[in-house]
C-alpha cells in the first residue's frame, strides 16, 4: 500500500529527528496509568555533543519509553499509531497490539453495551488504542528556547565570519568613499540645490552655511 | 452520563457572519487608511510644495548655482 510505505519512511525519519520533534523525555512510572513527563530545555553545545556520543539517540529514547508506556510493550514503526500525530488523530492500527490477558478480556467486555463499562476501563481502552491523548500531544514544549539559541548561534559565527572577511578578504577602499572626496560630492551637491523641496538640499541653510536647526 | 450537557455550538452560517465581519472591517481600514494618507502625507506636501514655490525666484537660484561652479559651459 502507497501510503503505508510513506509512513514508514516517515516514522524512520522522526526517529532519527526525535531530538528537535520529541523534545520531551518520559520519567518511567513504576506504577501508574498516565506516564508523567518532564520537560527541560538543552543548550545548544552539550546537546550537540550528547547527539555525538549517541547517549542521546533512538535506543536511549527507545528505553525511555519502554517501561513509561504502561498500556502495552513497545511498538516499533511502521504501526501508524507509533508516536500520536496531530494531522493524524484515528488511525487505522490500535496503539497496544499485543494485548495482555486482561487487556483481550476487557476488548470482550467492549463488545456490550458501553454502560457497564466503569470510567476506568473506559480509560485503559482508549491507553491501548492511541499513543497519547490530545491534550498530551499538543502540550508546549521548550524547544523555541533551543530554536532561538540555535539563530543566535549562528548570528554570532556569522558575524565572526562578517570580520574575518572585512580584515583578510576585502582590497582597499575607493577613493570615492574617503573623507575629503565625500564631503566635496556632498559640497557639489548643495550646490546644484539638489531636492531643494524635501530633500536633502531643503535642510541645509545657506545663509549660515551649516545644516538647518 | 455524569457529564453535563454542553450548549449546542453555533453550526450555520458561520462563513457569512465571518465574511459580513470581514467586509465591513475592510472597507473601513482601507477607507481609514486612505484619509489617513491624505491628511497626515498628502496634504502636507502639497503645502510644502506651495510654500516653497511662492517665495521662488529661478533666475536668482540660477544665478547662485552659477557662483559655486557648477556649470562647465558659457564661462566668462
Amino acid at each position: 500500500m502507497e501510503s503505508l510505505s510513506f509512513r514508514m519512511d516517515f516514522h524512520k525519519w522522526r526517529a532519527l529527528l526525535l531530538l528537535p520533534v520529541g523534545h520531551t523525555w518520559k520519567i518511567i512510572p513504576i506504577v501508574g496509568r498516565g506516564a508523567s513527563f518532564q520537560m527541560f530545555f538543552l543548550p545548544y553545545s552539550p546537546w550537540f555533543t550528547l547527539v555525538r556520543r549517541g547517549a542521546v539517540g533512538v535506543q536511549s529514547i527507545r528505553q525511555a519509553h519502554g517501561s513509561g508506556d504502561t498500556a502495552c510493550s513497545q511498538k516499533m514503526p511502521p504501526y501508524s499509531n507509533y508516536h500520536a500525530e496531530r494531522n493524524y488523530p484515528m488511525p487505522d492500527e490500535p496503539f497496544c497490539s499485543e494485548l495482555s490477558p486482561q487487556q483481550r478480556a476487557l476488548k470482550e467486555k467492549e463488545k456490550g453495551p458501553w454502560q457497564q463499562l466503569t470510567d476506568a476501563e473506559k480509560v485503559a481502552l482508549y491507553r491501548m488504542q492511541f499513543h497519547q491523548t490530545f491534550a498530551e500531544m499538543n502540550r508546549p514544549s521548550n524547544e523555541w528556547k533551543t530554536v532561538l539559541g540555535g539563530v543566535f548561534f549562528f548570528f554570532g559565527f556569522t558575524g565572526i565570519l562578517i570580520w574575518w572577511q572585512r580584515l583578510y578578504v576585502f582590497p582597499e577602499k575607493p577613493i570615492t568613499l574617503s573623507e575629503d572626496w565625500k564631503s566635496k560630492q556632498l559640497q557639489r551637491v548643495l550646490d546644484m540645490k539638489g531636492n531643494p523641496i524635501l530633500g536633502l538640499a531643503s535642510r541645509w541653510d545657506y545663509a549660515r552655511n551649516d545644516w538647518k536647526k | 452520563m455524569s457529564v453535563p450537557v454542553l450548549a449546542k455550538p453555533q453550526l450555520r452560517g458561520l462563513l457569512a457572519k465571518r465574511l459580513r465581519i470581514h467586509i465591513i472591517a475592510a472597507f473601513a481600514l482601507s477607507l481609514g487608511c486612505a484619509t489617513i494618507y491624505k491628511f497626515a502625507v498628502a496634504e502636507p506636501r502639497k503645502k510644502v510644495y506651495q510654500n516653497f514655490y511662492r517665495r521662488y525666484d529661478a533666475v536668482k537660484d540660477f544665478e547662485e548655482m552659477s557662483q559655486a561652479g557648477i556649470f562647465q559651459y558659457g564661462k566668462p
